[in-house]
């Protein structure tokens, strides 16, 4: 497990797979994010922290085309792309996990899995085929569910999680962005998940992005972290580098400052 | 109860077990079945409620004549309409206009014969399009617009009634003879509309279980969101549906106007439409969105059906019939959510 590899930052981003360049959005009067650059190395977990409000969903549902951003650009795999829906989005290899999940309760898991992306035979679907494929990937990425007929509606939160993160992977994704996989999540089901971050990182294929609230999970699970403020990246070390208290002390300096900052201006 | 809660394990295990394991007998195999099945349970009240009338007035009941009323009159428009309520329902939205393009199709029909001189067949398929048109304002109404479907399709019936009642001064108009012919097809012949009702059940219970489209209506009813974000083009799922409903009004209303041989404005209304989401409630769909079933509506019709036409066949007169029949409707969705209870139960 020590051998994992640590991605190298190259200073001309040539080993990027993702890259957002000067993003800056505006809801009305509202600037939720303000010229943030945030590149993604190719097989590497990038957590990104923040407190609540700070811009983190915006910023991913800019990068997942469920958003259109004021300004800025994005670059994937060294090519600027303007996403125009979440479909376009994971037609190129951007997959989102949100938080509320996306599971359609009353289905199946194994319609979950191919939801939008079904495999029919003269245009019915073809139910056998994908309940093969979708028990053979949930058991190759090591998701343990009862079955995969069951509804959706019948799982624990740590295994409807797993099964839109697994959704997310086996659409073969280049690049994986979850919303907080760990809100709201029991110690054990947050370590499932954990698990299977690791296990992503550990084959390689798939680069991911992780919203997270908890330092001490996001310096078990993620090879670098940025930090969002008030619209801005102000923080980016490798996970190594770095540690809870550093964090933490960023967090409450900057809570500190904005306090005195509305006591002066009242 | 325990008959049920302690499933397939037991029911499957050898003879000569422990006391717990029993043999898997008819019975229940039965209740297994009804344990599995969300159709099985408004399945068993149609039963009961057929023998229950066969038994008691079994000659003028099991009459081929009675039957072809039951099923193909009485019950048919209901089952066609209802197919369009559950995937309206499915979806998360409803349609209370669907009574009243059965109402106005068949004039439209006529008004293009008598009045326009348009050929037949040509005129029958511009009524059945003005099914979908009007399906596609309740869904701009609904989907573009925002307005709740219940207020949409309340505000497009009205506006429905209004045109016909003004177009025919409320006056009923004949079958022109030119279309007697095709119209034996459509509902004129003692079973057509039946026989149109089981081929529509079956083309549509295909559509919701074995097809992307049934797939993306319990998604986008489900959660409309989630399906979204998944992709899923919830809006267009919705005009579709929309379309669907009322072309299936307009398809029931010339089948209804050619069976009579009349064309009345005061056929359909809200009537046909609350018999039909009945059925579809009846036979397991959720008003809430998310779940539903074609073959359960069509078992949903059946009970409906057998209950108004029983009662007839039973001699109750037309005043206090009504009572009786809310009553019984009442009843049997008692016995439906109670077994429907027994199954979730089984299951887990």
């Amino acid at each position: 497990m020590t051998a994992e590899p640590t991605p190298t930052v190259a200073a001309d981003g040539s080993g990027d797979v993702l890259r957002v360049e000067h993003i800056s959005k505006r809801f009305g009067a509202v600037r939720a994010l303000n010229d943030v650059n945030l590149h993604l190395v190719q097989g590497e977990v990038l957590g990104l922290l923040g407190d609540n409000g700070a811009g983190k969903s915006t910023l991913i549902k800019i990068m997942c085309g469920f958003q259109i951003p004021t300004a800025g650009r994005i670059v994937l795999e060294g090519q600027e792309i303007t996403l125009k829906s979440v479909d376009h989005a994971r037609s190129l290899g951007i997959d989102t996990v949100f938080q509320d999940l996306a599971l359609i309760n009353e289905l199946t898991v194994y319609h979950n899995m191919f939801l939008n992306r079904e495999r029919t035979r003269f245009s019915l679907l073809n139910n056998r085929s994908m309940r093969r494929t979708a028990k053979e990937q949930l058991e190759r990425i090591g998701v343990d569910l009862p079955s995969v007929d069951a509804e959706v509606a019948k799982l624990s939160g740590g295994q409807r999680q797993a099964i839109a993160v697994a959704r997310a992977v086996t659409s073969n994704a280049k690049v994986l962005l979850l919303d907080e996989p760990l809100a709201a999540m029991g110690a054990k089901e947050g370590a499932m998940i954990l698990e299977l971050v690791k296990d992503l990182k550990r084959q390689g294929q798939v680069s991911i992005i992780m919203i997270m609230h908890n330092y001490g999970q996001a310096l078990e699970v993620c090879d670098r972290i940025n930090l969002l403020q008030h619209g801005e990246i102000t923080f980016d070390k490798l996970a190594k580098d770095t540690s809870v208290q550093e964090l933490n002390d960023i967090v409450i300096e900057e809570y500190r400052r904005a306090l005195a900052e509305r006591e002066k201006s009242a | 109860m325990s008959e049920i809660t302690e499933r397939s394990p037991q029911a499957v295990s050898p003879p000569g077990g422990p006391p717990a394991k029993r043999v898997p007998g008819p019975l229940r195999s039965a209740l297994n079945l009804l344990a599995r099945q969300r159709e099985a349970t408004v399945f068993v009240v149609a039963v009961v409620l057929l023998l229950y009338f066969g038994i008691k007035y079994n000659s003028t009941f099991v009459s081929q004549t009675n039957l072809a009323n039951l099923l193909s009159e009485t019950g048919s428009p209901i089952m066609i309409i209802a197919i369009g309520e559950v995937f309206l329902l499915i979806c998360g939205e409803i349609d209370l206009s669907v009574g009243f393009v059965y109402t106005f199709a068949p004039f439209l029909m006529h008004y293009l014969i008598d009045f326009y001189h348009v050929p037949v067949v040509p005129a029958i398929i511009i009524s059945l399009l003005f099914g979908l048109l009007v399906g596609a304002a309740n869904g701009f109404l609904t989907v573009t617009m925002g307005l709740p479907s219940f207020i949409t399709t309340l505000g497009t019936g009205f506006i429905l009634l209004g045109l016909t009642l003004t177009t025919s001064h409320a006056y009923p108009a004949t079958i022109s003879a030119s279309a007697v012919g095709i119209g034996r097809w459509i509902g004129a012949a003692p079973w057509s509309q039946f026989i149109w009702a089981v081929a529509l059940t079956a083309i549509f219970y295909v559509v919701l279980t074995r097809t992307k489209w049934g797939l993306y209506t319990i998604a986008t009813g489900g959660n409309q969101l989630g399906a979204r974000e998944s992709g899923i083009k919830t809006g267009r799922i919705k005009y579709g549906n929309f379309m669907l409903c009322a072309t299936l009004g307009a398809l029931v209303g010339l089948q209804n106007a050619f069976y009579t041989n009349t064309i009345d404005p005061s056929a359909g209304g809200f009537q046909p439409m609350f018999y039909a989401v009945t059925a579809a409630v009846i036979g397991g769909t959720a008003m809430l969105g998310g779940q539903g079933t074609i073959l359960g509506a069509f078992l949903g019709s059946i009970v409906l059906a057998t209950l108004l036409n029983g009662l007839n066949v039973a001699g109750i007169s037309a005043n206090p019939l009504d009572i009786i029949l809310g009553a019984a409707i009442l009843l049997a969705m008692i016995v439906n959510v109670r077994l429907a209870r027994l199954r979730a139960a089984g299951r887990n």
